[in-house]
């Protein structure tokens, strides 16, 4: 066994893991606030990621802007969702719910395959491209700048949750949605919130998801290893998706380096598999999931 | 309310067709089945075919989706393993087509459980997930086993009856009907039975199904091997008829197409089963139809897929969100209406 080279490949995977742990976030912050399982995640993602090239690729405005006005149109499209799509259903079964993201993950693919085509294309690369060494270890830019990024948002988003206004209001209905009301807080409108801020942080994941290996209509792929992330880590658990995250990457990483890349997806669902058999509530989740 | 039903025992309750009208009607729909080979063009057996598979692997994600409360995103993949499994068990050991299509059901079956025992002891969307991971690592092996001829995939004689190759839509629309016609009425037959009510009492309220005295994770595993089990007889029937089986034949997007057709069609209802893949099947023939009608045809055609997708996840919101129970419900509210017609009910 080759130390170093195991140690370089658990580094690449810890920083992709961030990548997940970012995206993780974005939808632990929609179950945690309404209780949708929002299985569109990954395309939620990938519409951010194209937004981001029409914006910088097809529209040539610069890059402070692009990001910027990619992020904001997410949060648009987020509250579109959540107005015509989801906010009907408020009260009925979480099945009918579920089966309405796994239609509105259809209607993304289809949207961007109709105004984007099917092909793969090339984000503007705008990191910084020297290599990184941790130690004697070399770290592709891309991912290392590309964790960095997502470490910056991690933090944000949790010092925003614990501060600003809205995350409190945000924390308080995802604990007691009744209570919530009583003390005034305008619970719809944390939903909508819920869906912005989600969506907003899954274009952030999408752009540099997409700059790293190339967007595509099957970006979408990525949502499932997300959606195994957050069982890992438990539904409804902040830490939880940080931690899963971490634990994907490097589960991901040291597949593909030592079986070969289609074993990638592979690990993910055993790991997926194995949790379930063990702890179904997830690494940090509430207990409150009935075995039945 | 329908008159002139009086019924004097619970045998007569229980019966699956209860009232002479309905038989009527049911002789003059199995007439209809029967003369339709004879009427129609290549081009409507062809699609009568797709979409008697597409009403029985429907059915079967009815039974666990509309009638159990489960949700499963890999209908595709066991149909898949149903067809592997007719390829395979055709061409090594060249068996009647009635075994391979058994073998295929049981082979779907014992996928089913295998993933249904981890996330069926929980509550929850678990299954979803699982079920995703399901048809990935399905499609994994279908494109890396050696059994499976790889990429390329499996291709196969048709099936044999009596001498006669089954090789045209005429000849396997008398395969494939029936046995779409014997999974409904096992599956209807399903609901006036202990296991069938067992279903429907854990979709409406697991806890006091539980209470009741229904084992809960025997009751979700067997409704969820007996959907693996239509989804595989479906999956025989479709390698029977496309007698081609690769990894790529049996994506995501099939499965979300099943979702799609009870939904639209109605769940928790047969009726809605059969509405939903007839309409769903139809609707792709429907965009081309309009694709071709558009100007400039020719360069639209790269868009039908997409199109096709979208109009798929806008049927699953639109029905949620303004008609939850479907196609079904919309046929009972005309039959209604006309029920008592041209008086006011």
């Amino acid at each position: 066994m080759d130390w170093a080279y195991l140690f370089e490949i658990s580094l690449t995977g810890l920083a992709s893991g961030g990548l997940y742990a970012l995206a993780a976030l974005a939808f632990v912050m929609v179950y945690k606030a309404t209780r949708v399982v929002n299985i569109a995640i990954g395309e939620m993602l990938m519409a951010g990621a194209y937004l981001f090239f029409t914006f910088s690729a097809m529209w040539a405005l610069p890059l402070w802007l692009a990001i910027p006005a990619a992020v904001l149109a997410s949060g648009v499209l987020g509250a579109v969702i959540e107005r015509t799509v989801i906010r009907p259903l408020l009260g009925e079964p979480p099945i009918s719910v579920f089966m309405v993201t796994v239609g509105l993950g259809s209607v993304l693919v289809g949207l961007v395959e109709i105004l984007w085509s099917a092909d793969q294309r090339r984000l503007p690369d705008f990191m910084p491209t020297s290599p990184i060494m941790v130690g004697d270890a070399f770290l592709a830019p891309k991912v290392f700048w590309g964790a960095v990024v997502a470490a910056l948002f991690i933090a944000a988003v949790l010092l925003l949750f614990r501060y600003w206004r809205g995350g409190v209001a945000l924390r308080a209905t995802a604990s007691d949605q009744a209570a919530a009301y009583s003390v005034g807080i305008n619970v719809p409108r944390v939903f909508s919130l819920a869906w912005v801020a989600s969506a907003m942080l899954a274009a952030v994941s999408g752009i540099i998801v997409g700059s790293i290996g190339g967007i595509s209509s099957s970006m979408g792929v990525f949502g499932l290893s997300v959606l195994v992330v957050v069982i890992v880590g438990g539904l409804d658990s902040v830490l939880g998706a940080l931690i899963g995250g971490l634990l994907i990457g490097v589960v991901e990483a040291l597949a593909g380096a030592f079986l070969g890349g289609e074993y990638k997806l592979l690990a993910t669902f055993l790991v997926l598999v194995a949790i379930l058999m063990v702890r179904p509530y997830g690494l940090f989740g509430t207990h409150e999931i009935e075995r039945l | 309310m329908r008159i002139g039903t009086l019924k004097e025992s619970y045998v007569a309750d229980a019966a699956l067709f209860d009232s002479r009208t309905q038989k009527v009607w049911l002789a003059i729909a199995a007439a209809l089945l029967a003369l339709f080979p004879f009427m129609a063009s290549d081009y409507w057996l062809y699609m009568a075919c797709l979409v008697a598979i597409n009403v029985a692997s429907a059915t079967g994600l009815n039974i666990l989706t509309g009638y159990t409360g489960l949700v499963s995103l890999g209908q595709a993949a066991f149909m898949g393993l149903g067809a592997y499994t007719v390829a395979i068990v055709q061409a090594h050991w060249n068996t009647p087509f009635v075994l391979n299509l058994l073998a295929a059901g049981a082979v779907a079956m014992v996928g089913g459980v295998i993933v249904g025992i981890p996330s069926l002891r929980v509550k929850g969307l678990y299954l979803a997930i699982a079920t995703i991971a399901a048809s990935f690592i399905a499609h994994f092996l279908f494109a890396n086993l050696a059994i499976t001829g790889g990429t390329g995939g499996i291709s196969m004689q048709p099936a044999r009856v009596f001498g006669i190759d089954l090789d045209t839509s005429f000849r396997l629309y008398w395969l494939i009907v029936p046995v779409m016609v014997l999974m409904l009425l096992g599956a209807a037959n399903l609901f006036r039975t202990r296991i069938g009510r067992a279903f429907i009492a854990i979709r409406d309220r697991d806890i006091s199904a539980e209470v009741l005295g229904i084992p809960l994770l025997r009751y979700k595993l067997l409704s969820f091997g007996l959907s693996s089990f239509y989804a595989g007889v479906a999956g025989g029937l479709w390698a029977y008829f496309f007698r081609v089986v690769t990894p790529e034949s049996f994506p995501l997007s099939m499965s979300i197409f099943f979702l799609a057709a009870i939904i639209v069609g109605g769940m928790g209802s047969i009726l809605g089963s059969i509405l939903g893949a007839a309409f769903m099947t139809m609707v792709p023939e429907l965009l081309k139809l309009v694709f071709d009608l558009l100007p400039g045809g020719i360069e639209l055609t790269v868009f039908l897929s997409p199109v096709r997708l979208v109009v798929f996840g806008a049927l699953i919101i639109g029905f949620l969100v303004f008609e939850p129970l479907g196609l079904a419900e919309m046929w009972r509210r005309t039959r209604r209406f006309f029920h008592l017609w041209p008086f006011r009910n």
